[in-house]
């Protein structure tokens, strides 16, 4: 009785398993495709790369995937087909060069550090690093378990501050979302983010913000069925003009 | 004692039934799996496991509470009064049931918050919410509200009304009526709903993300500290992804056997 | 407790207006529509006529204004001091039968101790006494509606409202029932509505027949039931009624046919007018006159046959008789055919005209 259901499911199951590589074979077969994981903070950046790389490149078309480092290396590492992989930290590039997943050692391509963001009007009026101790304050950090979190810390660390932020979000757009929505007066974010929100927020610069520089890290992956493109990916983000796109928003050399 | 016999079931419906069953038991299953058995008691019971969880506790209490207390005269009115644009009414308080969790946050966000429509007289009172646990009992109340209503409103409409007219004739005032034999009969449904909006709020997530915020012991409650945790120690996740599994288990099926018990 | 109704229900077709005199028990017959319900639902206060005046006991508890010196009035149905039966006993399942009856008390503000004394003699009062500490649930339908009536007049009403308060009993336990109510709403002011002239025989003082909104006969009970133009009365129920005077023991119709059954009450005396009433379902049908037979025999002339539910209702002229559609088809009844209606003695209910 088991074995004649079981015959019965099988089809079922067959088509539950196929499904999703049904769906991934859907896309255009004609072209080749490169396939980028990049952090969310690559965003605008990466836009402007890719579409630079498919002008020098015909019918090569560049897929962005951006997430969270943590997120994009824990797909990768349960068989996402990813082709390069840029990492907002060194931390999140070596669990996947722990896998030996790296198809060449990984190389840093920019560098980021933090700034002070606040509301356009700065209604807690904050200029300094020292400000955000203020306990009044509404302050708003990334958690220390996550890259601009630990980034944070090690600022206060540097400058021997304590800082007892209202709330730790998940990440720099949660951050930043308090910021713009005025809700928290001071946040802790990346220049490159401040840059990117445009006219909703206002950066603060503090001199301590270079003990603290985070670097990233960006590599081809192992078993990539494009590796030779994905070479010159990673080369154009190393290239003057793959650097020159990246300062104009806010990152550092490397 | 004789079995009796399911008409107009097509035996083929049990196929889809049960890979529907699947669907849903078997991500259940590899949690399970993926769970890191050797340190799962260290894991669920550090410190901020065990906040993340006290706080869940406290919050998704506060909100049934909260829930039972609007949501009655709610579910009262929509079962037993009609207006003009009662069914507008009905759908706006419905929409938290379809609405995407990070749009009520946000929505919230536009009215308590320190910027927000009522969130500035609020602070001339020399308060706030931001920031604060209350908020993220009105994160889980916004959202879990409906299933009370929900739920009580059908129980209200289903028991009808002639109890109450008895009641009625024999001289017990609109309160008394509303105490001694709507509110016993509906009881079912009562309890059905606060579970339900119990564990919603248990598992509320991106209300509070948007709204509250996320700090220890303050407003990360323990959805919340999964996803973090998630970040750095994926193991801890899992153990308390499990952790929120059981305890959602544990009220439904108390709720279940509270309910046959009535 | 004199209740006096005048209302209008448009939407319903409803014009009607009655007295209900102090101590008084009125049944309210008529075919379903008819408005019955309609009324009941105006005195309670559940439903508001378009035009109308309810006053019970000195009290107005409905007036629609329009009258010489009358403000608009509409007294909350938990304020009319009116008890309402229904036909389901409706007893509220998460209270015991004695907290149930101790309810209009309680609600009135007696203690509960007190509440529950005076609970515990009305159950004893219909008969149930030894139930109070049961569970709705675990009551048979004749119990349910015992403690029913018990409940509702705990609650010690100005006027008691029964709507069909025994149709949904089995047919075995309403002869009791009837009896209870009989003895306990005797002295009550009291509208009764019923589909059975029984009811009404026994329980009313008075008739009122409702037709489509309107009152088309009313009367003292035994007058509307025995006079011929009143047969519509027993049609409703369609119980068989039979005039006729008492002799040697006997009910003796015009035509010298003789009919025994029992008595209710005292025994009237020789050539007393009577009514003898009994169901179409108590009556066998015979193409010969049987012989042998202690039962009461009327010779008649079939006018009609028409299906009724599973049966078959043959009649002829103002009887009726119900039998089964085979037994109907072996008879070949048909009208115009002659026939002999048979019915015990033991099925004949005899009441002084």
């Amino acid at each position: 009785m088991l074995g004649r259901m079981t015959r019965r499911l099988l089809p079922y199951l067959a088509l539950l398993l196929l499904a999703p590589a049904l769906v991934a074979c859907g896309g255009d077969d004609d072209d080749t495709t490169v396939t980028v994981y990049a952090a969310a903070s690559l965003k605008k950046t990466f836009e402007q790369l890719a579409s630079d790389f498919e002008a020098d490149h015909d019918g090569v078309t560049v897929e962005l995937v951006f997430g969270g480092s943590s997120d994009l290396v824990s797909q990768i590492q349960n068989g996402a087909e990813a082709d390069v992989f840029a990492s907002a930290d060194t931390a999140n590039m070596d669990k996947l060069t722990a896998d030996d997943l790296q198809g060449q050692d990984p190389q840093d391509f920019a560098t980021n550090t933090l700034q002070i963001a606040v509301p356009p009007d700065n209604p807690a009026d904050v200029s300094s690093l020292q400000d955000l101790a203020d306990p009044a304050l509404d302050l708003v950090l990334c958690a220390p378990d996550v890259p601009c979190g630990a980034a944070a810390q090690g600022v206060a660390e540097a400058a021997g501050l304590t800082l007892d932020p209202d709330s730790e979000e998940q990440s720099v757009t949660d951050v930043l979302g308090k910021i713009t929505s005025g809700q928290g007066d001071a946040g802790l974010v990346y220049v490159t983010d401040v840059l990117a929100a445009g006219d909703d927020v206002m950066g603060v610069e503090f001199p301590e913000s270079a003990d603290v520089v985070n670097t990233y890290p960006i590599t081809t992956v192992e078993d990539s069925d494009e590796s030779d493109l994905a070479q010159e990916f990673v080369e154009l983000v190393l290239s003057d003009s793959g650097q020159k796109v990246l300062t104009d928003a806010g990152f550092g050399a490397p | 004692m004789g079995q009796t016999r399911a008409v107009g079931l097509p035996r083929w419906v049990v196929v889809p039934a049960a890979l529907g069953a699947l669907f849903v038991l078997l991500p259940l299953v590899a949690i399970v799996a993926q769970v890191d058995w050797s340190n799962f008691w260290g894991l669920i019971t550090s410190e901020s496991s065990r906040t993340a969880l006290w706080l869940s506790l406290r919050t998704s209490t506060a909100s049934t509470v909260v829930c039972v207390l609007i949501g009655v005269p709610m579910a009262l009115v929509l079962a037993r009064t009609s207006f003009p644009g009662q069914g507008v009414v009905r759908s706006v308080v419905l929409l938290p049931l379809v609405l995407p969790p990070v749009v009520g946050g946000l929505a919230l966000l536009y009215t308590f918050g320190k910027r927000g429509l009522i969130g500035q007289s609020i602070e001339v009172v020399g308060t706030t919410v931001a920031f604060s646990t209350i908020a993220v009992v009105m994160a889980q109340v916004f959202v879990a509200l409906p299933f009370l209503v929900v739920s009580l409103e059908g129980a209200l409409r289903t028991g009808g009304e002639r109890y109450e007219v008895v009641a009625a004739s024999l001289g017990a005032g609109p309160t008394t009526v509303f105490l001694r034999v709507t509110l016993p009969l509906a009881m079912p449904g009562l309890v059905s709903g606060a579970v339900l909006a119990f564990a919603r709020s248990l598992g509320e997530f991106g209300a509070t993300v948007t709204f509250a915020g996320s700090k220890e012991g303050v407003t990360r409650t323990l959805p919340l500290e999964i996803y973090l945790q998630r970040e750095t120690d994926p193991d801890a996740a899992i153990a308390l992804a499990l952790v929120l599994v059981v305890v959602a288990v544990l009220v439904i099926g108390l709720a279940r056997q509270g309910r046959s018990a009535l | 407790m004199t209740l006096s109704f005048t209302a209008t229900v448009t939407d319903r077709d409803v014009e009607v207006s009655f007295d209900v005199a102090d101590g008084e028990t009125v049944a309210l017959l008529g075919p379903n529509g008819a408005g019955k319900s309609t009324v009941l639902s105006v005195v309670a206060g559940l439903l508001r006529p378009d035009a109308g005046r309810v006053e019970l006991a000195g009290r107005t508890l409905l007036s629609t204004g329009g009258y010489a010196d009358q403000a608009r009035v509409d007294v909350a149905p938990h304020r009319r001091r009116v008890a309402l039966l229904a036909q389901e006993p409706l007893l509220f399942p998460h209270l015991t039968v004695l907290d149930n009856v101790a309810f209009g008390p309680r609600s009135a503000g007696v203690a509960r101790a007190e509440a529950r004394s005076r609970a515990q003699e009305w159950l004893d009062e219909v008969g149930i006494g030894e139930l109070a500490d049961r569970r709705p649930g675990q009551l048979s339908g004749g119990q349910a509606q015992r403690a029913a009536v018990a409940r509702a007049l705990a609650a010690e009403p100005d006027l008691l409202l029964l709507d069909e308060p025994m149709a949904a009993l089995d047919v075995a336990v309403t002869p009791a029932l009837r009896q209870t109510l009989r003895r306990v709403l005797a002295e009550r002011t009291c509208v009764v509505v019923t589909h059975d002239v029984l009811d009404a025989l026994l329980l009313a003082d008075r008739v009122l027949v409702l037709e489509g909104g309107r009152v088309v006969e009313a009367g003292p009970t035994r007058e509307v039931l025995t006079r011929p133009r009143s047969a519509f009365a027993a049609r409703l129920a369609g119980l068989n009624l039979v005039v006729g005077a008492w002799h040697d023991g006997a009910l003796v119709l015009d035509d010298g046919t003789t009919l025994a059954g029992l008595v209710a009450g005292e025994s009237p005396v020789d050539g007393e007018p009577v009514v003898a009433v009994f169901r179409p379902t108590a009556v066998a049908v015979y193409r010969s006159a049987p012989h042998g037979s202690p039962r009461n025999v009327v010779p008649a002339t079939v006018t009609q046959v028409e299906p009724l539910g599973d049966l078959v209702r043959v009649r002829a002229g103002d009887l009726n008789a119900d039998v089964t559609a085979p037994a109907a088809a072996e008879l070949e009844l048909v009208p115009g055919v002659e026939v002999f209606f048979s019915v015990k003695a033991t099925e004949v209910d005899v009441y002084p005209a």
